[in-house]
């Protein structure tokens, strides 16, 4: 259970630990969205690097792999001058039998700083966030179906450089929906944003129906889902999380729901298409799409590490 | 200490002075976040310098990261000119302990090798906790350790003091 206090947050309403975006208010995002802009420059120096966590010791711990989510992690904490401990846990201690907050009490022992959680099971890094010391700071990496809140951030980065202010945005978040923590985190932002039209679009197996209590349009019919809109997420359709009948086909959903030139063409003429990645080209994005001027899915990337760095700057400044 | 009257404008000219005695041909001004900045732009407007001055903050080397934590939007660094080899005298409002001046050698280094940097201030408070000197002070003072003095800049662009802390 969590307690009525917002764990992520101090006394003082400052952030402490990244474990979803559902209850930070609006001041906490744009302060990560504004730090991250100002190391994006860090990219461009000679020394791509500032000293803000010299001496600190990140762990990544990866209880289910992401290469791609642990190497901008990995980038964003070196780029901090902190040291980077990758442990791929899926295959050492967890398969042994070790329980999770074993496993955290013997990497504390190591003196861990901070501990980058990416878990199959939901509520994880919350557990792990309740139970570290309290100078250790939490961030969840993805957890289950429930959150992956610094790709939510990062989408948010994208979104207001390129569009700027929030408050007149129609967005669609297209496909599997149902499995998807990047939708959920999308959804909590764009709402504490100020985005006045959220559309979740996808078949009824996949767009759950209790969605809608998120505040979002819930559209069956991809035409409808994506005419006007000034920015289109698109999701990975993720193959290894369905089982029983979800999907006909990948053919078919394609078909229906794949983002192709022509259906494109419904959005408005400047809107931007946005992919957490890795994408399926064929079976939720075309590749004249993936690769058009649309596209910002390279952006997202680049994004990611400024983003991933201003939420470990952040938590690691903030003491509990 | 609570008769201390700092009038701004009149070190400006003072400080006008100092940095003008600086100046090599070749030489760039930086201003540090944000009262330097300020004041740097105005010392560029009236040198009429060739090159574009450039503006530089300490937020992402400050040693006090660890108990103050991160300042939003923290990097307002901008140098618009290749720091390598280059002849730069930083400028700041107040120089108290040295600490700032640090932090900003260490970012102005993440950019390039300069070939020489001075230091211009508006106003030296002493207290100084690192061995660090500014080549032109318009004005030195001693203030309690408890008052925060910082440079002010209205909507016409005229320069006072802000002293925060108990008189």
């Amino acid at each position: 259970m969590l307690s009525r206090r917002n764990p992520q947050l101090n006394s003082h309403g400052e952030l402490i630990h990244l474990l979803s975006i559902e209850g930070l208010p609006q001041a906490v995002l744009n302060q990560i969205l504004d730090t991250a802009g100002s190391f994006l420059s860090v990219n461009d120096r000679e020394v791509k690097k500032v000293p803000l966590l010299r001496g600190k010791s990140v762990f990544n711990l990866f209880f289910e792999n992401s290469t791609r989510t642990r190497t901008t992690f990995e980038i964003a904490a070196k780029r901090l001058s902190a040291d980077v401990i990758n442990l791929d846990i899926a295959r050492s201690s967890a398969a042994k039998g070790e329980s999770l907050l074993d496993t955290i009490a013997n990497l504390s022992a190591m003196h861990a700083d901070m501990f980058v959680v990416r878990h199959s099971e939901s509520g994880a890094p919350y557990l792990i966030a309740q139970h570290c010391a309290p100078h250790v700071h939490v961030v969840n990496a993805g957890d289950g179906r429930h959150a992956h809140p610094t790709q939510g951030l990062l989408d948010m980065y994208t979104i207001r450089h390129y569009k700027q202010d929030f408050t007149k945005l129609t967005v669609a978040i297209v496909g599997d929906i149902v499995h998807s923590r990047v939708a959920r985190s999308d959804i909590h932002a764009l709402t504490t944003l100020g985005v006045p039209e959220i559309r979740a679009v996808g078949p009824k197996t996949l767009v759950p129906s209790d969605i809608r209590e998120m505040g979002v349009r819930v559209c069956h019919d991809m035409k409808e889902g994506i005419s006007g809109a000034d920015v289109i997420i698109m999701l990975r359709l993720q193959n290894e999380r369905m089982s029983g009948a979800m999907l006909p086909s990948a053919g078919e959903f394609f078909k229906n729901y794949g983002l192709t030139p022509d259906k494109l063409a419904l959005a408005k003429p400047d809107a931007i298409v946005m992919h957490p990645g890795p994408i399926n080209r064929g079976v939720e994005i075309d590749s004249a799409v993936a690769d058009g001027t649309h596209s910002v899915i390279l952006p997202q990337v680049t994004f990611g590490i400024a983003v991933r760095m201003a939420v470990m700057s952040i938590i690691a400044g903030n003491n509990a | 200490m609570s008769t201390l009257h700092l009038d701004a404008e009149a070190l400006y000219t003072d400080l006008l002075a100092g940095v003008r005695s600086l100046m090599k041909p070749d030489t760039v001004l930086v201003g540090i976040w944000s009262g330097g900045a300020w004041l740097a732009e105005r010392l560029q407007r009236d040198l009429k310098l060739a090159v574009e001055h450039g503006v530089i903050s300490s937020a992402l080397h400050r040693d006090d990261f660890s108990s103050r934590g991160m300042t939003a939007a923290a990097d307002h660094t901008k140098l618009p000119f290749d720091v390598d080899g280059s002849h730069i005298v930083l400028v700041d409002d107040v120089l108290y302990t040295g600490r700032t001046i640090r932090a900003t050698l260490n970012e102005l280094f993440d950019f390039g090798r300069p070939a020489s940097v001075a230091l211009a201030v508006l106003v030296d408070r002493g207290g100084r906790e690192l061995p660090i000197h500014a080549a032109v002070s318009a004005a030195r003072i001693t203030l309690p350790s408890e008052q925060r003095l910082s440079l002010a800049r209205d909507a016409t662009g005229r320069f006072s003091f802000d002293i925060k802390g108990p008189n």
